[in-house]
């Protein structure tokens, strides 16, 4: 008998724990960003649901999103017959919330904030985030099932173990967690396994110009590389070629040594 | 870079002593592999300049500013990398050793270990723990990485004498390390390519050992075990789901769900989005749909009809502990086994070690502290099924929760609960296990001041049986004592109305009654059965199921004349019309009884008298009473 390939292991591993996470956590939600992991996300849930998805996505829109995301989501949802809800913190952006009054700032009052009262309206008790370990070494400490407590915080100094499959999904009242499927996923996985499995992904993944995204946010924060990637093969060449790391088009990474810690810590995904 | 679709990715846990070494090994490593990207790169020389210190490779991997600030690693981290025969997965376990719990989360999931060991410092108690939880964890395989040979001159001697010294301990615990290599690791020395500077060493380099470990012993040529995550209706489909932990399955296959022993067939495996798949094996998650519908549920687990897992509510097992609050014997906690989740307790400890000291601790322990290991037995509450660790590992471990806490984990042992039952390779359906309940027969009799018995009336039809047995039912309710009939209409009515009235059928209506007369006798009430259950063979197979002494069987002795004449039922009419076949004393013979435990002559005596009879009977056997 053949053995499983990288990609069938890393499949496998993310259908396992959405099906926990579908069985312990009641109100379950999925953060979609339309970017490409959450779409290897969304493809997980269908797999593991024969095709289905019997939960709601969530998608955060500070209204900076580029519009192509938009117009992607919205056909995406018609043709796999989402439950989509979209948050947005409308209150901020009257008041002219943007990047300019600090990049940190504004992730926090447009997505983060507008994420936990989201969280708390619709008493989630759980949503599973697509974040990987290899994006960013912060994320490196994540657990698969990582609880937030009430204040929809994040204490990576004291997280329960985790090991053998097995997963916390006991909580506190009020407290909730994340669930992160893809953790052990590279950028470079995320892509191989769009090709096999053809999943559609947003055009601006791909090379105009000579360039293009490589990591999807918000237009003002979220800078092209250079590129001229314009097919998935072309996109996973460049990838095992480059010594770039993913997110460093994202400038809100970039105001301190810390600043993406600082976000994660207030519940940033 | 490897092609990482074509070759397996391999897990490997790094542990050793706080100041060991070992993020900076890590990092060293990422940079001589060529895995370390340009922005990362920068960050450590960066960070180095910024603290005033020569380039420290750990810094690629310190994310977290605490960490920078206390210079140890808070938690497991991981970190991918490739060389040029595959990838790997590094699992950055922590050194100190408050941190326990993390480095378990962190090796647990490890094919093989490289532990750090300072040249200078040499063989620390922690070199000793961390050993001895890699014994603990299955890890196997290991290699010792002997770093800061400049603090030592990359001198022979030193390397030797920690090489002789850890061998020496690793040998107690059945380790026996693949290899001690010689290293620098913030000089790069030793660690992609050999080093000039130890030119008496002529083993391999860091990268080379890690190209020489095993993937994981293969689980698809295991016996199937496929614990279910849940059952889907999401569409007309019924879709069991689970991941296959060990074995494969095909469409076809006939299969055995534990421990509710339900038996189906996989009618398709339901891949999405083709839905086509003829086969799945271990590791893959799957939904599949059955051809005969039965009620299973999550936490059920699939295998094939031979070779199951094994269903007990008690089992030896291993357990570590890392709660905050000691794991007390006889409490109630919640056990998480595959996706079994079941309360159960620890019912004795048989040995404890301290894993901080490996000091074997006193016996006639009555908790497990946090960073014990304990030897114990366990029982749960509800049967599960389960494997022996050593032989399919993901069946045979689990973890228990304290709170909302996972606090502990545990290896199970069965092969002495298998070994006390019998043949393991039998089928399943002839493997009567018995689970064990808290309250034993004896506390149950004694509540009811008197001991459970079936009490087996057997005569042709218009006997008396059943006016007999309401009759004794009355008086022994009148009395005070559990009594209950099971009647031969009745039971034809829901448990039996699958069968007929063939010789087959007869014996499997009585073998069903027997077995449901044992349970409530097991639970401490008179049974009174009224069968007419006409062959010796069967009535003696019903004694054979209960223990001696509370089986009585009592033949209602009626010549068929007088039953005839009686007929309430009608039944002798059409049996004599023929409307009705092998009816017992017409057309089906009736054997009556060679050795009864009591004839009653129901046609010379009023049922108050033939009850009586009974009643005095079960008097003089001490039935009627408590032990």
């Amino acid at each position: 008998m053949q053995k499983l390939d990288h990609l069938s292991k890393l499949e496998a591993q993310g259908v396992y724990i959405i099906r926990e996470a579908f069985a312990k956590i009641e109100n379950l939600g999925m953060l979609w960003s339309i970017g490409k992991d959450s779409g290897v996300l969304l493809w997980l849930a269908r797999k593991a649901f024969g095709g289905n998805v019997p939960f709601p996505l969530i998608h955060i829109d500070t209204s900076y999103k580029m519009p192509e995301m938009i117009e992607f989501r919205d056909r995406v949802c018609v043709e796999w017959g989402l439950d989509l809800r979209v948050s947005q913190n409308v209150t901020a952006l009257k008041e002219g919330m943007n990047h300019e009054q600090g990049r940190v700032v504004c992730c926090q009052a447009l997505k983060t904030k507008p994420l936990s009262e989201l969280v708390e309206a619709s008493e989630f008790g759980g949503l599973i985030v697509g974040v990987r370990r290899d994006e960013q070494a912060t994320r490196a400490k994540e657990r698969y099932f990582s609880p937030r407590n009430n204040q929809n915080a994040w204490d990576a100094h004291d997280q329960p173990p985790e090991f053998w499959g097995q997963f916390n999904t006991d909580f506190a009242p009020g407290d909730h967690v994340r669930v992160h499927p893809l953790l052990d996923w590279t950028e470079l996985d995320v892509w191989e396994y769009i090709k096999r499995e053809e999943i559609p992904v947003v055009p601006l993944y791909f090379a105009r110009d000579g360039k293009r995204y490589r990591s999807l946010g918000c237009a003002p924060c979220t800078m092209p590389i250079d590129s001229t990637a314009t097919t998935i093969d072309e996109v996973i060449q460049e990838l095992r070629e480059t010594k770039l790391s993913e997110r460093d088009g994202r400038a809100q990474d970039q105001e301190s040594e810390d600043a993406f810690e600082q976000l994660r810590k207030d519940g940033y995904m | 870079m490897t092609n990482t679709q074509t070759a397996q990715l391999v897990k490997i846990v790094i542990v050793g002593h706080v100041d060991h070494g070992k993020s900076t090994l890590i990092g060293r490593m990422l940079y001589d592999t060529g895995n370390l990207s340009q922005a990362k790169v920068d960050h450590v020389v960066a960070s180095s300049k910024k603290r005033g210190m020569r380039t420290e490779w750990a810094f690629a991997l310190d994310a977290l500013q605490a960490e920078r600030d206390q210079a140890i690693t808070i938690d497991t981290a991981q970190v991918w990398f490739n060389t040029s025969k595959r990838p790997y997965c590094i699992i950055d376990a922590p050194g100190h050793r408050e941190f326990l719990k993390n480095m378990v989360t962190g090796a647990a999931n490890a094919e093989g270990a490289l532990l750090l060991i300072d040249a200078e410092e040499g063989v620390q108690e922690q070199s000793r723990r961390h050993g001895y939880l890699l014994h603990l964890l299955g890890i196997k395989q290991v290699a010792v990485v002997v770093n800061k040979m400049d603090l030592v001159d990359y001198d022979k001697g030193a390397f030797d004498k920690v090489q002789t010294e850890y061998t020496e301990y690793l040998a107690k615990l059945g380790i026996e390390p693949k290899v001690f290599v010689p290293i620098c690791a913030i000089e790069g020395e030793g660690i992609a390519t050999k080093s000039d500077k130890m030119s008496w060493y002529d083993g391999p380099t860091v990268v080379d050992v890690l190209d020489s470990f095993e993937s994981q012993a293969t689980l698809e040529n295991q016996p199937l075990r496929m614990p279910l995550q849940g059952v889907y209706k999401f569409d007309k489909r019924r879709l069991i789901a689970g991941r296959i932990e060990a074995g494969h399955v095909k469409v076809g296959d006939q299969v055995l769900f534990s421990p509710c022993n339900k038996i189906s067939t996989v009618k398709s495996i339901e891949n999405f989005p083709t839905n086509d798949a003829q086969s799945a094996q271990a590791g893959e998650s799957v939904c599949v749909t059955l051809s005969e519908q039965v009620f299973v549920k999550r936490g059920d687990v699939m295998s094939h009809v031979r070779d199951t897992p094994f269903d007990t509510n008690v089992f030896d097992a291993r357990i570590f502990w890392l709660g905050k609050n000691a794991l007390e014997v006889g409490k109630l906690y919640s056990f998480k086994i595959m996706s079994q989740e079941v309360k159960a307790r620890v019912e004795k400890i048989h040995g404890l070690i301290d894993a901080e000291t490996l000091e074997k601790l006193p016996g006639g322990a009555s908790v497990i502290k946090r960073n014990e290991v304990a030897e114990v037995t366990v029982r749960t509450q509800v049967p599960v099924a389960i494997d022996t660790h050593s032989k399919i590992a993901p069946c045979g471990r689990f973890v228990v929760v304290d709170g909302y806490h996972v606090a502990g984990g545990g290896l199970a042992d069965v092969d002495r609960q298998i070994a006390e039952r019998g043949d393991e390779s039998k089928i399943k359906s002839d493997e009567i296990y018995w689970s064990e309940s808290q309250i034993s027969r004896g506390q149950r009799e004694k509540l009811n001041g008197h001991r459970g018995a079936v009490v087996w009336l057997t005569g042709l039809s218009g006997s008396g049986k059943s006016t007999i047995a309401q009759g004794l039912d009355s008086e022994l309710f009148a009395r005070g004592h559990r009594s209950y009939i099971l009647d031969g209409d009745n039971v034809r009515h829901g448990l039996n109305r699958d069968l007929g009235f063939s010789p087959e059928d007869r014996a499997e209506n009585v073998r069903r009654v027997g077995e449901v007369g044992r349970l409530f006798a097991d639970a401490g009430t008179i049974t009174v059965t009224a069968f007419i259950s006409p062959y010796r063979t069967e009535r003696e197979m019903a004694r054979s199921l209960c223990a001696a002494g509370e089986f009585f069987e009592v033949y209602v002795n009626c010549p068929l004349d007088v039953c005839e004449q009686r007929d309430p039922k009608g039944l002798y009419q059409k049996a004599r019309d023929g409307i009705i076949k092998d009816f017992t004393g017409i057309s089906a013979p009736y054997e009556h009884p060679e050795n009864p435990d009591l004839v009653i002559n129901s046609a010379e005596f009023n049922v108050q008298e033939c009850v009586e009879q009974i009643l005095d009977h079960l008097e003089k056997k001490n039935i009627l009473h408590a032990k």
